[in-house]
């Protein structure tokens, strides 16, 4: 009370609950902001499950209830009654084709019956449903699907799940409903194993000679200075700089040429070891930094008790500052990777393929990867397209989440111990 | 004074960091084994010139030394001199125990193998960690982290870290000023096991330390002018507690200082 | 005094470590290749775009001023392609400014240690979401919303509105989590200073606060324009195939990053018109990344400084 007088007669204007409650609402506008952020994480979630999941009208060429002999399903034949259906619906020179890339007799069941679906049956998709709609406009999915049966008698509307096991198996295809990212798959884990090759290694030591040898004087200042811009580059200027450097002057090498490697299916650098150096090169700076990050952690009292014992620099590198720094640098390593598999940009202009159907084989080999799979299909004016990518995007996630989870749990698992 | 056969010998030792001099024109001879003491005020480079006993000093960016150490006949700063080899042979213990985060065995274990030890390494282990008065205490569990001994378990494993590699001289920096009394008192009897075969120079804060446990005693203190410590009185323990001729070390040693 | 050790010297002469020098050049290597990268960034860019401005029918002056850029009549003024980037940005950074600094200030002054401990990963594993899936976002999400709210006719399919939008939903975490990181830095005792006189917690966050963790703060919106400027898929999918020299956020414009990706998408053969032409982009998006990087290593040294 005594207070409050004082106040009143004093200078001091009595504001104080003016402020308590213009902070209130600042405090909501904050906490507003905050949920925004995660709001826009949820709505893109969502987005794509949305797409993911969903009503499809497809159509065959053939009805397969047709193809039934003696009453056994298609589905039921033998591998051989298949073969005689492919040769008897293909022409001579597609038979060919698949003979030669291998006989239709070694095939798996598996592949011969996805053979039959996209070359005998052809599916083709008519018409395609978010979940939402799925969900809540039943009746005019079904009405749209009367319509549409008097134009194609062998129609089906089925709920699909764009995400499922054949969309890993099953190769590129022109047609939506049964192609799949198998060559994206291995053409992303082709490319980062080169990445990793090139860039764990480098960066470790790099981040090594930074933290353990490098005196202060301008050189080594520029190096680091220099590391830190690199890491702010576009990641498109790489693939410029991929473009020019492996694709275009180390053609002889990347395109395997010079060890008289001959890839059927490359003609020039255009290959999985020029997109995996490439990444290499955008991921570097970022291995590097936070290599440095993890050397510098380790305690100065370990070097010094080794050094006491009379311990080379080296010795007391390896035996005592790596395995300390490691969880830190593996963390670090994990988290350039998965920024590695998720980027695109670099790769269309070093010159991702836009269809292949052979899964890479060798460092020569052409590539796609699972984010420029992605990009293609979300580009394709066609809905289903669409859906696919949106399944791809999940699988890409998934990925991404596991290794994001590793590198956590490795830290958790390694927190500092002294 | 001065000694027959020194193990180390300092001629105008003066000890910089960039431009500031730490340590001023120090003269002194360790004796053979015995234990030295460095005592002075906190700040007074006492630790700084331990460091540069084997140059462990380099460690730290632009410190330079003027003068020489004389070790076995030959000058620690030569031009030639590998300061690894000069470590391999002077030995050191620091203030705060920092053992390596890995098993008790390996931590004694692992400076021998890096210098090609050729012996049987269990034995030396069990030996090392006798001679550190270590060996009861942990001889069940070697395969244990060395993390998690006690402060003063930690700080006996490096002693016996450092006598594992036979060195001559072992420096040891305030070793036991992070420790509780008790484990304070047994690193003291520990030195004085260890002198038979070994030379001791340890830096300490504490004057009741320095007068029990060592022979020689090495007043410093910082000089008024210049902020730059230095060596002003350098005697054998007795005396120098008893019969100081500096003033200033009559004031420390009797706590009127400061 | 020696059992069991190899005989020592005598002497402590140094002995020839080959192991240790090779090592030490090896590893002067690994961070040496840093520098080459930047060379070849700059020998690369430069020689190709060399090239391009000395061809007949290009002209540096024209490049920077034209208002055109359509190769197949000679036309290369980067105008249009810089407009559509800038206007990207500038969607982006509306966004992302103001929404992640404020998030900041909440996780930071207002958030209890739990909410906070959940919320800025999910904000990070938000920035960790590769860039295409937020160009799939913005096509088939955030078009057809503005579409629908705007109406069909106004807004284009591809549109740069979209594009800069989620691009701002992009770059939110990044600036929200850097400037939490800085607004964290100031120390305790400012904070306590100010509550001692009086001040609300508002007070403190925006008066004393804030401004104390200013150049951080500056540093991180400028690394988030850097990202902007240099971000590619979602501009690729959402902002249109085409240059167009417009303000209009309703319709579609190529950046500069997009069009390089639309012109080497393509089978590019070397030393065309068009392969030449990404390089001069390129440089051009290099040097201005490059600028905007020294800035703000610049601040945060500043930073450093006034804090250790």
């Amino acid at each position: 009370m005594i207070v409050k007088r004082m106040r009143e007669t004093s200078d001091f204007s009595n504001n104080l609950s003016l402020r308590q409650r213009s902070g209130k609402y600042w405090r909501i506008a904050f906490l507003a902001a905050t949920i925004i952020g995660i709001l826009a994480l949820s709505a893109l979630i969502i987005n794509i499950v949305d797409s993911v999941l969903g009503y499809v009208i497809v159509d065959s060429k053939i009805n397969p209830a047709t193809l039934a002999v003696n009453g056994i399903e298609l589905e039921e034949q033998s591998s051989e009654q298949w073969i005689q259906l492919l040769k008897d619906n293909l022409s001579s020179g597609a038979l060919k084709k698949l003979e030669e890339e291998r006989p239709l007799l070694e095939r798996s069941r598996k592949d011969l019956y996805f053979l039959i679906e996209t070359r005998v049956l052809r599916y083709e998709v008519l018409e395609t449903w978010s979940l939402y709609d799925s969900l809540f406009r039943k009746a005019e999915i079904v009405n749209e699907y009367l319509s549409i049966k008097k134009d194609y008698p062998g129609a089906q509307l089925q709920f699909k799940s764009w995400i499922n096991g054949d969309l890993v198996v099953r190769s590129q295809s022109s047609e939506a409903s049964t192609a799949g990212i198998r060559t994206a798959v291995l053409g992303s884990l082709w490319t980062i194993l080169f990445t990793i090759l090139f860039a764990f290694p480098l960066g470790v030591g790099a981040a090594i000679y930074l933290e353990e040898y490098a005196r202060d004087n301008w050189l080594n200042r520029l190096i680091q200075t220099n590391i830190n811009n690199l890491a702010g580059v576009p990641s498109i200027i790489y693939g410029i700089l991929g473009l020019a450097i492996f694709v275009r002057a180390l053609e002889p090498l990347t395109s395997g040429a010079l060890f008289g490697f001959v890839d059927p299916t490359t003609a020039n650098g255009r290959t999985v070891i020029s997109a995996g150096l490439t990444l290499g090169l955008l991921v570097l700076p970022l291995i590097i930094i936070n290599a440095q990050e993890a050397i510098r952690a380790v305690p100065q009292s370990l070097r010094k008790a080794s050094y006491g014992l009379g311990a080379t620099k080296w010795q007391t590198i390896w035996a005592h500052v790596l395995p300390n720094a490691l969880p830190g640098i593996l963390t670090g390593t994990i988290l350039a990777i998965s920024r590695a598999i998720g980027e695109t940009a670099p790769l269309v202009v070093v010159g991702a393929s836009t269809a292949i159907t052979f899964d890479p084989s060798t460092p020569f080999s052409k590539f796609t990867t699972l984010p420029i799979q992605i990009y293609q299909w979300t580009s394709r004016p066609q809905s289903e397209w669409r859906h696919l990518a949106a399944a791809t995007i999940i699988f890409l996630l998934v990925l991404l989440l596991c290794l994001n989870a590793a590198a956590i749990l490795l830290r958790n698992r390694f927190e500092k111990k002294y | 004074m001065n000694l027959i056969s020194p193990v180390l010998e300092t001629h105008n030792l003066n000890i910089y960091y960039g431009d500031f001099r730490a340590v001023t024109d120090v003269n002194i001879q360790i004796p053979r084994h015995k234990i030295t003491a460095i005592i002075g005020p906190s700040g007074c480079g006492k630790s700084t010139l331990l460091r540069a006993f084997n140059r462990m000093n380099e460690l730290v960016p632009n410190t330079h030394i003027e003068g020489e150490i004389i070790f076995e006949g030959q000058n620690l700063y030569g031009r030639d001199i590998d300061p690894v080899e000069v470590r391999y042979r002077i030995g050191m213990v620091f203030q705060k125990p920092n053992p390596f985060p890995k098993s008790i065995y390996e931590n004694v274990a692992w400076a021998a193998r890096i210098h090609g030890y050729r012996g049987n390494l269990d034995e030396l282990v069990e030996s090392s960690l006798t001679k550190a008065a270590l060996w009861d205490e942990v001889k069940d569990i070697l395969k244990q982290s060395a993390l998690s001994l006690s402060g003063g378990q930690q700080q006996r494993l490096c002693i016996a870290r450092a006598i594992a590699v036979q060195p001559e001289v072992i420096l040891m920096d305030e070793p036991a000023s992070a420790l509780d009394p008790i484990a304070t008192l047994k690193i003291e009897e520990l030195m004085q096991s260890l002198k038979k075969d070994y030379t001791i120079v340890i830096v300490t804060h504490n004057m009741q330390q320095a007068a029990r446990a060592s022979d020689y005693t090495s007043m410093m203190m910082l000089a008024e002018n210049t902020r730059s410590g230095t060596v002003i009185e350098f005697e054998e323990t007795n005396t120098l507690f008893t019969r100081p001729k500096d003033k200033r070390t009559e004031d420390y040693v009797t706590g009127r200082f400061g | 005094m020696n059992y069991g050790y190899p005989i020592r010297n005598k002497g402590l002469q140094k002995k020839i470590k080959p192991g240790e020098t090779v090592i030490h050049v090896l590893l002067f290597l690994a961070g040496f290749i840093s520098i080459f990268t930047t060379i070849g960034i700059v020998f690369v860019l430069g020689k190709d775009a060399w090239l391009f401005f000395r061809l007949p029918e290009v002209n540096l002056w024209d490049f920077l001023t034209g208002t055109s850029w359509q190769p197949h009549i000679n036309k290369f003024g980067i105008l249009p392609l810089f407009t559509s980037t800038l206007l990207t940005t500038a969607i982006a950074m509306t966004i992302a400014i103001p929404l992640g600094l404020a998030a900041a200030i909440y996780l930071s002054e207002y958030a209890s240690q739990k909410a906070r401990k959940i919320i800025k990963p999910t904000l990070e594993l938000l920035a960790g979401i590769p860039t295409i899936v937020y160009g799939y976002f913005a096509l088939t999400m955030v078009t057809p919303l503005l579409r629908s709210i705007f109406g069909a006719n106004i807004v284009e399919i591809y549109n740069t509105g979209s594009a800069g939008l989620v691009m701002g939903i992009l770059i939110l975490p990044l600036v929200a989590s850097i400037c939490e990181d800085s607004l964290s830095a100031v120390p305790r005792t400012l904070r306590d200073a100010a509550y001692g006189l009086g001040a609300t917690k508002l007070e403190v966050a925006i008066k004393i606060v804030l401004p104390a963790a200013l150049s951080g703060i500056s540093a991180a919106i400028i690394l988030g324009i850097t990202r902007a400027i240099g971000e590619t898929m979602i501009v690729a999918v959402a902002a249109g195939a085409g240059p167009n020299l417009t303000l209009n956020p309703f319709k579609g414009a190529e950046t500069m990053t997009g069009h390089i990706v639309r012109i080497s998408g393509g089978d590019l053969s070397y030393d065309s018109i068009d392969y030449n032409s990404i390089f001069a982009i390129g440089l051009f998006l290099f040097l201005i990344t490059l600028v905007l990087n020294i800035i703000s290593q610049r601040i945060v040294r500043k930073y450093r400084e006034v804090y250790e």
